[in-house]
């Protein structure tokens, strides 16, 4: 596959959050290390699935990537430029090239606002992309393009189901004709007979306008039906990187695999012979990480260089992807889907 | 010899099914109206026995379970008729002191939300050996000693370190073991447990369950799993009832059903599940969405969401037509959708 | 398909009976116009729409409602009990009770609202501020609030008052009115800015906020657009309950004479006049004390009205 032009890329991108003490003189007692040198490219009209669990940082990534959140250090390019530089016009432009979609579809529609100012409300933000006699009927065209009927213009958020209401997040994002949209666990919300509907939208709307995606998901099945590559992401740094099937069919870092196949498989054949990687407690604090690999705590591999060197997130004899183990094998474990 | 059912004089006396559920209906009053989020449920559990509820949002399958534990919040809600007998007695009829009594006990129940159902200001070990104190009037060191070996049990590290501490020093999947422990300290015969692992991340839900199915071998409880997880279902599920618009409109032994679905719905759920080998192409989606349950569509609850559907199907109401001796789906036609010819 | 007008409709439709309630026709909507809408409809409002209307009439038009001269005295009636000459009786200086509490209205319902909107305009710019901008803005602004709770009402009332104008000094009607509005204000601001700080930080961590700002909106359009609208119903309803505490407030001020004073006639003067004659002559104090709790009352269902229709979940 050659190459593609790559629309965003993210180069060490740090973001910690400070933790502070005091009312009035605030003094700083340490950090939340949420997002802690993250890189990775995205090329015109793929999608990148970002899978970790609570606290892996994967959301903070999405603000930052947004410009929602200034990072602590390392930049965002999009087509060639730095976002997290950008400031007033300039950033205000950059931002129809970058749209999002959030994962709660109660909270990220404003409930006094009808559907037609919601989907309306990018064009009144940049004036100049469509003169004002034009946007309602784009904002009808829109709610048709995502499957809602264009006649609801006049209702309200609480007015509609939970998928509805996701798919008017999604033409509010389409909106400015974005090139990138960063979807924040987009159908978790959702019931199980939504979710594919959701799904199906968001797949044909990257056909028809040519979208890149970033696809955070928690949702292992999810995110590889969707997904051409695989970031799988642990307190705050990529561990795995690669295409879909390597990522699920020859996971090389013992976090995905024991991620894999915790995953229940919806189907109960065979159940009683299947093998678990169990990990043992909880994610450590992202405030205070484990020296070397942060996985080690919970890894079965550990050994001692694993306290003392961070492994890098590289190629390693015998596999075919990056991963970020001093152990890296390919292993096939059981499959989220047999 | 006859056998003849002596009524609930204690453990081990009944044959029946352990629980049973029969023909319940539970209706909330709104300001819109009547809404039957419960109509008509029919299930059973046996010791042992592993029964996974399935259903989304509105199903009805929670209300199901917390009129099961007689912690539904009447009003607005309402038990409309039906019986939900435990160990062959009807405890919708007994008075509230001795359904107390079966809370705790006999039935009881793990909640999604841990972090809201435990109280916030106390330790989680004086929560853990309350349950000793009110049911079986231990003294405080006794029941304290109980609290440490139950958190033990539910394979908490360092239990009797923690047992001082409060709910928020614990993360998201200590706190629900806290909670199973709490459930299990009476040593209940029924365990409910209403989306326990939905909260949770997935290596945590893995542990959580495996947990689940231990505890539920050592002391032969009954568990109903109440959930919308496919996959959770085909891990742990003995039988499966699948529930929607608040009736159940399929239920079947685990294997079965994920083999050859005998409702639209399940089916339709089942292949609305990614698959790896049909990667790129759409995924098969239920047209439409959850019925509302003020105004449930006429006939079959389902009908207007279903490729199989008949005019019959907007005017009858599909009873549960037994397929086997351990399946039935309440739709009409059944057969077509077993046969798989669409 | 037997029916595809059934299946486009359960796509697209079917979200329940709240439907219906916003008439479906296709021209453009405004907050304003659904809240009208809604307003229109509903019983309370009216009750207390046609009781606001009837008080106004009275602080406007007080002659409407009564022939007699409020300031005109008889000491030979003094303390009068209700009669069909006077339907509330008279008073200490044998004045015409009914009188006095129509005159009075104006005085009390100027100061009043135009005391709580100057506490509305500040404290809502401060809490504004203060919870948008957080950081060094939200603490210095919180801590002068806090500087201002700290001052004892009464206290601060009579520091500033005995300053201005002290028991003795007779200034003239709009001054001293003016003093006092600007007094219960400036006392009162820091209340109303933590309630305005608090909603609109809770309105703030929404995430249509977030979208709103990833769209590249600015300040102003996530302020007026997404936060105010989404936090003007605590405040609203706290600002009736203000209305009618600042009328008691001025009864308070003018009982420890410092407040509003003669000539200036108001239900606060009326009540503070009479304090002492409730067991020989109860009616002086009580018609007054009933007129403003009316006021108060309707301001306060008024409110709750509004507040009501301005929610879309309850419509």
């Amino acid at each position: 596959m050659a190459p593609a032009e790559s629309i965003l890329e993210v180069r060490d991108l740090v973001k910690h959050f400070p933790l502070t003490q005091g009312i009035v003189f605030k003094r700083q007692i340490g950090a939340i290390k949420a997002v802690d040198g993250v890189s990775f490219d995205l090329r015109r009209g793929e999608t990148l699935g970002v899978v970790g669990e609570s606290g892996c940082g994967k959301s903070t990534l999405a603000k930052v990537m947004m410009a929602l959140e200034r990072p602590t250090s390392g930049s965002v390019k999009v087509n060639g430029r730095d976002i997290t530089k950008a400031k007033g016009a300039e950033l205000k432009h950059m931002r129809r090239n970058i749209q999002m979609v959030m994962q709660d579809p109660y909270t990220s529609l404003n409930p006094r606002m009808t559907v037609g100012d919601i989907v309306g409300e990018p064009f009144e933000i940049h004036s100049e992309v469509l003169p004002k006699g034009g946007r309602r009927k784009r904002v009808q065209e829109l709610l048709d393009v995502v499957g809602l009927n264009p006649d609801h213009i006049n209702r309200y958020p609480h007015q509609f189901s939970g998928g509805q209401r996701q798919r008017i997040g999604i033409a509010r994002g389409l909106a400015l004709q974005p090139e990138v949209i960063i979807c924040d666990e987009p159908v978790s919300a959702l019931d199980v007979s939504i979710q594919a509907q959701v799904m199906n939208l968001l797949d044909r709307l990257q056909k028809e306008f040519n979208l890149a995606y970033i696809f955070i998901a928690h949702d292992l099945s999810v995110v590889r039906h969707i997904s051409d590559r695989v970031a799988v992401m642990y307190l705050g740094k990529i561990v795995e990187l690669g295409g879909d099937s390597q990522i699920y069919d020859r996971p090389s870092h013992p976090y995905t695999q024991a991620l894999l196949s915790a995953v229940p498989v919806p189907n109960p054949e065979g159940r009683e012979a299947r093998e678990r990687i169990i990990l043992q407690g909880d994610p450590p604090s992202p405030a205070n990480p484990p020296s070397g690999c942060r996985f080690r705590t919970r890894c079965w591999k550990a050994q001692d260089i694993c306290a003392k060197e961070e492994p890098l997130l590289q190629i390693r004899p015998g596999t075919d992807h990056l991963s970020a183990c001093h152990f890296a094998e390919a292993l096939d474990v059981v499959h989220v889907q047999s | 010899m006859v056998e003849v059912l002596s009524g609930p004089t204690g453990r081990g006396s009944y044959s029946g099914a352990l629980l049973e559920v029969e023909n319940l209906q539970v209706e909330f009053h709104t300001r819109q109206g009547v809404a039957k989020a419960v109509n008509g449920v029919t299930y059973s559990v046996n010791p042992g026995e592993t029964l996974a509820v399935l259903g989304e949002s509105g199903s009805g399958k929670s209300v199901t379970a917390q009129t099961i534990m007689g912690i539904l919040d009447m009003p607005p809600g309402r038990v409309a008729g039906g019986a939900i007998r435990f160990r062959g007695v009807d405890i919708l009829k007994l008075p509230e002191e001795q359904r107390r009594r079966i809370r705790g006990e006999g039935i009881s129940m793990v909640f999604q939300d841990a972090l809201s159902a435990l109280n916030p200001v106390f330790p989680v070990g004086w929560q853990i050996a309350e349950m000793f104190r009110i049911h079986r009037g231990s003294s405080r060191s006794d029941a304290k000693k109980k609290a440490v070996e139950l958190m033990d049990r539910v394979r908490i590290p360092g239990a009797r370190d923690r047992v001082n501490d409060f709910p928020h020093q614990f993360s998201g999947g200590m706190r629900q073991r806290i909670m199973i422990a709490m459930a299990i300290a009476l040593d209940p015969e029924i365990l409910i447990a209403d989306e326990p692992t939905t909260a949770l991340d997935v290596t945590v839900q893995a542990q959580i369950m495996g947990l689940l199915a231990d505890l539920q071998r050592d002391s032969n409880m009954g568990l109903i799993l109440i959930t919308h997880d496919l996959g959770v279902v085909a891990d742990v599920a003995d039988k499966i009832a699948v529930m929607y618009g608040g009736r159940i409109v399929e239920t079947a032994p685990v294997h079965d059903l994920y083999r050859n679905p005998a409702h639209p719905y399940t089916k339709g759920l089942l292949e609305s599940i990614p698959r790896v080998d049909l990667k790129g192409q759409e995924l098969y989606a239920i047209k439409g969405m959850p019925p509302n349950l003020l105004e449930m569509p006429s006939g079959c609850a389902f009908h207007p969401r279903c490729p199989y559907r008949r005019e019959d199907c907007a005017t009858a109401v599909p009873p549960l037509y037994p397929i086997s001796g351990t399946r039935g789906s309440a739709c009409h036609y059944w057969r077509e959708v077993v046969d798989g010819s669409r | 398909m037997s029916d595809p007008s059934v299946t486009q409709d359960l796509i697209h439709g079917g979200e329940g009976p709240a439907a219906s309630v916003v008439s479906s026709s296709n021209r453009p909507r405004s907050l304003w116009q659904d809240t009208w809408d809604i307003l229109r409809h509903r019983k309370i409002f009216w009750i207390s729409f046609i009781m606001l209307i009837l008080f106004l009439l009275m602080a406007a038009f007080p002659s409407l409602f009564t022939h007699k001269n409020p300031d005109y005295a008889t000491l030979a009636k003094s303390m009068d009990p209700p009669s069909g000459e006077a339907w509330f009786g008279y008073d200490l200086q044998g004045r015409d009770v009914f009188a006095r509490t129509i005159y009075g209205a104006r005085t009390s319902i100027i100061v009043g609202v135009l005391a709580t909107l100057v506490t509305v305009i500040l404290g809502g710019v401060a809490g504004v501020l203060a919870a948008y901008y957080a950081r060094w803005v939200d603490s210095i602004l919180s801590r002068i609030g806090e500087i201002f709770l700290g001052v004892p009402y009464v206290l601060g009332a009579i520091i500033i008052l005995g300053t201005v104008a002290p028991a003795q000094s007779s200034p003239d009607r709009v001054t001293i009115m003016a003093v006092v509005i600007i007094v219960l204000a400036v006392l009162g601001w820091p209340i109303l800015m933590r309630i305005a700080r608090s909603s609109v930080i809770q309105a703030k961590h929404q995430d249509y906020v977030q979208a709103a700002r990833a769209l590249g909106a600015g300040p102003f359009r996530i302020i007026f657009k997404h936060l105010l609208p989404n936090s003007l119903a605590p405040i609203l309803v706290y600002s009736t309950i203000t209305i009618g505490s600042y009328i008691g407030a001025e009864a308070t001020l003018s009982l420890l004479g410092i407040g509003l004073r003669e000539p200036v006639i108001s239900w606060g003067i009326a009540i503070a006049d009479h304090t002492s004659y409730i067991r020989t002559g109860a009616h002086a104090m009580l018609f007054p004390a009933a007129f403003l709790s009316l006021c108060v009352l309707t301001f306060v269902m008024l409110g709750e009205a509004v507040r009501d229709a301005l929610d879309p979940k309850l419509r």
